[in-house]
């Protein structure tokens, strides 16, 4: 993290802009998440003492929301819808066989740092349904056949 | 863009008038130019799949072939048949495309532009006689559909604000700035009779009453664009299609109860409904209609968008308030209601984007001219996010009152693969589902909350006999104790240990005991929890256990799984009169499980095979295996 100083001073700054009111918490700890990639410890320690209000607190909001990270992610998240227009058409199956091809669950990064594997509730395009998303790319009518073909994609960089 | 900005009423009247032939040719009616507008559908699904890019070569190949001064291409929002998105719709003729891909886009221009022939490949083929449908309207999906909400959505360039006030944007605002005092802005939406649309069914002109009543000087207009059903995309489809008219009906809720300042509360998951939004927001203040003395009537309002982190409890008013002030989002006790002491305190309403979308409509056409659809205590529409087990996936508006055999039938044509419909689940984890016997009830507030279900945001997921009953419930379980804040003990854990007792039922542990249980429990956490979230959550329980008690039974009792979806109650079987007995399921059992028998099979030699139940492990891998496909479960 120290060689971090360039991403705390831009943080730093951001906070800086801000018409203090006391509310702003959510909005500076996207622009980190934005900043860093994800909420490590020290990033709310210093969001913490930039703002005047307890670490805990922070803590207590960085946890509540899903959208909120303190792992590093990998290099490619593969994000498999569970949406309920997914899920009854299968998209548990799909999961499965992701957590099975890179031998992590569902939230877990793999040790290389190459794949995070997670999950979100919708992406509006059930049309699509399975949906898998991997860095913001959008892969519909997912099979088992699809996992493979994105791993093989992915591996290959 | 250069906007000018607007000071007076009498000038976005002209402005109006002058913009109204922009839509003329996306509206059929351009006879005079021979030019074409090609609109790309930019909604969720179809921007998934590549439809920017659909739209760049379109542009390329404009270009390429010299049309380029007579086609203009634009994205528009969602045309809603997801199904079979892109979708591509060319205007003045209104022939509409589907499941266009990027390399499709040389013959529209080609083809269709240049030869002036339609490319029949890309119609819509009717499945009932196979004949092509040529345009949108004859399309069945989209006959018994009524777009009030959606109404620009799919015609208007969600980018471009000249667009909106083409189709008679902000000009349910001027009529109300110049004739209506606050009083009678309300009185007139409660004449409408509008109902929130994001779940409660509050009425609408009541919650903006109340609110006004309190005076302070300083209230809040929010808008809650917290979509969490995981199922639902319409409030999404219109901050993306049409974001203006929750614009201008946030600003003339403002001017009825007296706020000049509105919040957007938006997930951060949805960045292009954020993007559109904030242009949106940034073209309408550049016009004047928001920030001070708008239309140089003195009354001053804006909007600023604020950012969920993904928390399903948010979409409940008092969460959601507590999350914009930067805190975790949990909700608090009613009363006081927000319309009394919500945001920082002061008077607050919160409205559903859908809500929002219908206000102008309201203005423009007249309370009772909206009143005229529905039934006699819904009015208006309702737009669901109809997805599941259905050929036709896709966002659809209908007349409330419609029944659901409509929607499943005639909208959304019929149940995927010849399949028999089991159950539609509405509201989401908070609602319940509709079975068979109710296919013909009309859909209203009402009607949905006296069979168990309920209207909800507009989820409606459809379930077909390859769905088991319990796992649904299950899986609205998981979300909801994944998803439940924490502040009340029924909520964190009442709902855990529901959750535990399914998981119980699907593995074949259960008891008798364990489903008395569960339904007495389910009932404690309605009755006791704090919130909506945890009031509703036991009610895909209730409601499957209700019409689906059989189901449950089965997995208790006979450790069946009717749907062959529990995987623990899984037996596979091989079935001896289909068996050749070439071992390829032998050889692939990881766990050798399957056994030779000294049954012959066809070929004398051979001999058929046999699973051996206490070894196996359920993988599936023999049935995959089996070229005969004799292994079933």
């Amino acid at each position: 993290m120290e060689n971090n100083k360039e991403k705390f001073d831009e943080l730093s700054a951001y906070i800086d802009s801000l018409h203090a009111t006391g509310h702003e918490l959510i909005a500076v700890l996207h622009r980190a998440q934005h900043i860093f990639g994800y909420l490590p410890r020290e990033v709310q320690e210093f969001v913490a003492e930039k703002l005047s209000i307890p670490v805990s607190k922070v803590y207590g909001v960085v946890t509540f929301y899903s959208f909120f990270t303190m792992e590093k992610k990998g290099k490619y998240v593969i994000n498999v819808c569970l949406g309920t227009a997914c899920f009854v058409r299968g998209a548990d199956q799909i999961m499965k066989a992701f957590e099975e091809r890179l031998g992590i669950h569902n939230g877990e990064t793999t040790p290389d740092g190459k794949f995070t594997l997670s999950s979100l509730r919708c992406v509006g395009a059930c049309g699509l349904a399975p949906v898998v998303q991997v860095n913001g790319k959008t892969y519909g009518n997912a099979t088992i056949d699809t996992v493979d073909q994105i791993l093989k994609e992915y591996e290959g960089d | 863009m250069g906007l000018k900005r607007i000071n007076t009423i009498d000038e976005l009247y002209h402005l109006s008038s002058d913009l109204k032939g922009l839509l003329d040719i996306k509206k059929g009616k351009a006879t005079v130019s021979r030019n074409i507008e090609i609109s790309v559908c930019g909604g969720t699904g179809c921007h998934a799949s590549q439809s920017e890019k659909i739209k760049e070569e379109l542009i390329k190949y404009a270009k390429l072939y010299k049309v380029d001064d007579k086609v203009k291409i634009s994205i528009t929002g969602c045309f809603g048949f997801c199904e079979k998105g892109p979708i591509v719709k060319i205007s003045p003729d209104h022939t509409f495309y589907i499941k266009i891909r990027p390399c499709d886009a040389e013959r529209i221009i080609k083809e269709h532009v240049v030869e002036g022939k339609v490319i029949e490949d890309f119609l819509y083929t009717n499945p009932l006689n196979n004949q092509k449908i040529f345009s949108q309207d004859q399309i069945p999906f989209y006959q018994k559909q009524h777009r009030v909400a959606l109404r620009n959505c799919g015609l208007i360039n969600p980018e471009m604000i000249q667009e909106y006030i083409a189709n008679r944007g902000f000009l349910a605002l001027g009529k109300v700035l110049s004739s209506y005092s606050p009083s009678k802005v309300i009185e007139e939406v409660k004449k409408s009779g509008l109902r929130g649309r994001g779940g409660g069914g509050f009425n609408t002109g009541l919650k903006w009453e109340f609110a006004s009543k309190y005076q302070s000087e300083k209230k809040y207009v929010i808008c809650n664009a917290d979509e969490g059903d995981p199922g639902a995309f319409m409030d999404r489809s219109i901050l993306e299609g049409d974001p203006f008219s929750v614009i201008e009906a946030m600003i003339i809720a403002g001017y009825a109860i007296g706020a000049d300042e509105g919040n957007v509360y938006i997930r951060a998951e949805y960045p292009l409904a954020i993007e559109r939004l904030s242009l949106a927001i940034a073209q309408t203040r550049e016009l004047g209609l928001l920030g001070k003395n708008i239309l140089g009537t003195g009354f001053n309002f804006d909007i600023f968008i604020k950012y969920g982190a993904g928390a399903f409890v948010c979409g409940e008013e008092t969460a959601l308030i507590s999350s914009i002030k930067g805190n975790r989002g949990e909700p608090h006790v009613k009363p006081p209601f927000p319309a009394e002491a919500g945001l920082y305190q002061k008077p607050t309403i919160v409205n559903n984007v859908e809500t929002l979308a219908n206000v102008p409509v309201i203005f423009l056409d007249g309370a009772e001219e909206f009143a005229k659809i529905g039934t006699e205590k819904s009015k208006g529409t309702k737009v669901f996010a109809l997805a599941g087990k259905i050929n036709n996936v896709g966002l659809v508006e209908v007349p409330m009152g419609i029944t659901l055999r409509e929607i499943i039938y005639d909208i959304g044509g019929g149940i995927k693969d010849h399949h028999e419909f089991k159950a539609a689940q509405t509201g989401g984890p908070s609602g319940g589902c509709i079975t068979k016997e109710h296919l013909d009830i009309p859909i209203d507030f009402d009607n949905l909350s006296s069979i168990g279900s309920m209207m909800g945001s507009g989820g409606l997921i459809i379930m077909d006999d390859r769905n088991c009953m319990v796992d649904i419930a299950k899986f609205y379980l998981e979300f909801t104790v994944e998803e439940s804040c924490g502040k009340c003990t029924p909520c964190r854990i009442g709902n855990k240990r529901l959750l535990e007792i399914l998981t119980k039922i699907t593995e074949g542990k259960a008891t008798m005991e364990d489903l008395a249980r569960l339904e007495e429990l389910s009932n404690i956490i309605k009755d006791t929890s704090l919130c909506g979230l945890g009031q509703s959550a036991p009610n895909p329980v209730l409601s499957t256990l209700h019409y689906f008690y059989d189901e449950y039974l089965a997995h208790i009792k006979n450790h069946y799984c009717p749907a062959h979806v529990c995987k623990a109650l899984a037996k596979y079987q091989i079935d001896t009169s289909k068996c050749i007995g070439c071992s390829k399921c032998a050889r692939s059992c990881p766990v050798e499980a399957i056994e030779k028998t000294d049954i012959p099979a066809k070929n004398p030699k051979l001999f058929v095979y046999r699973i051996k139940e206490e070894k196996c492990i359920k993988c599936g891998t023999c049935a995959s295996s089996c070229p005969m496909k004799a292994i079933t479960l």
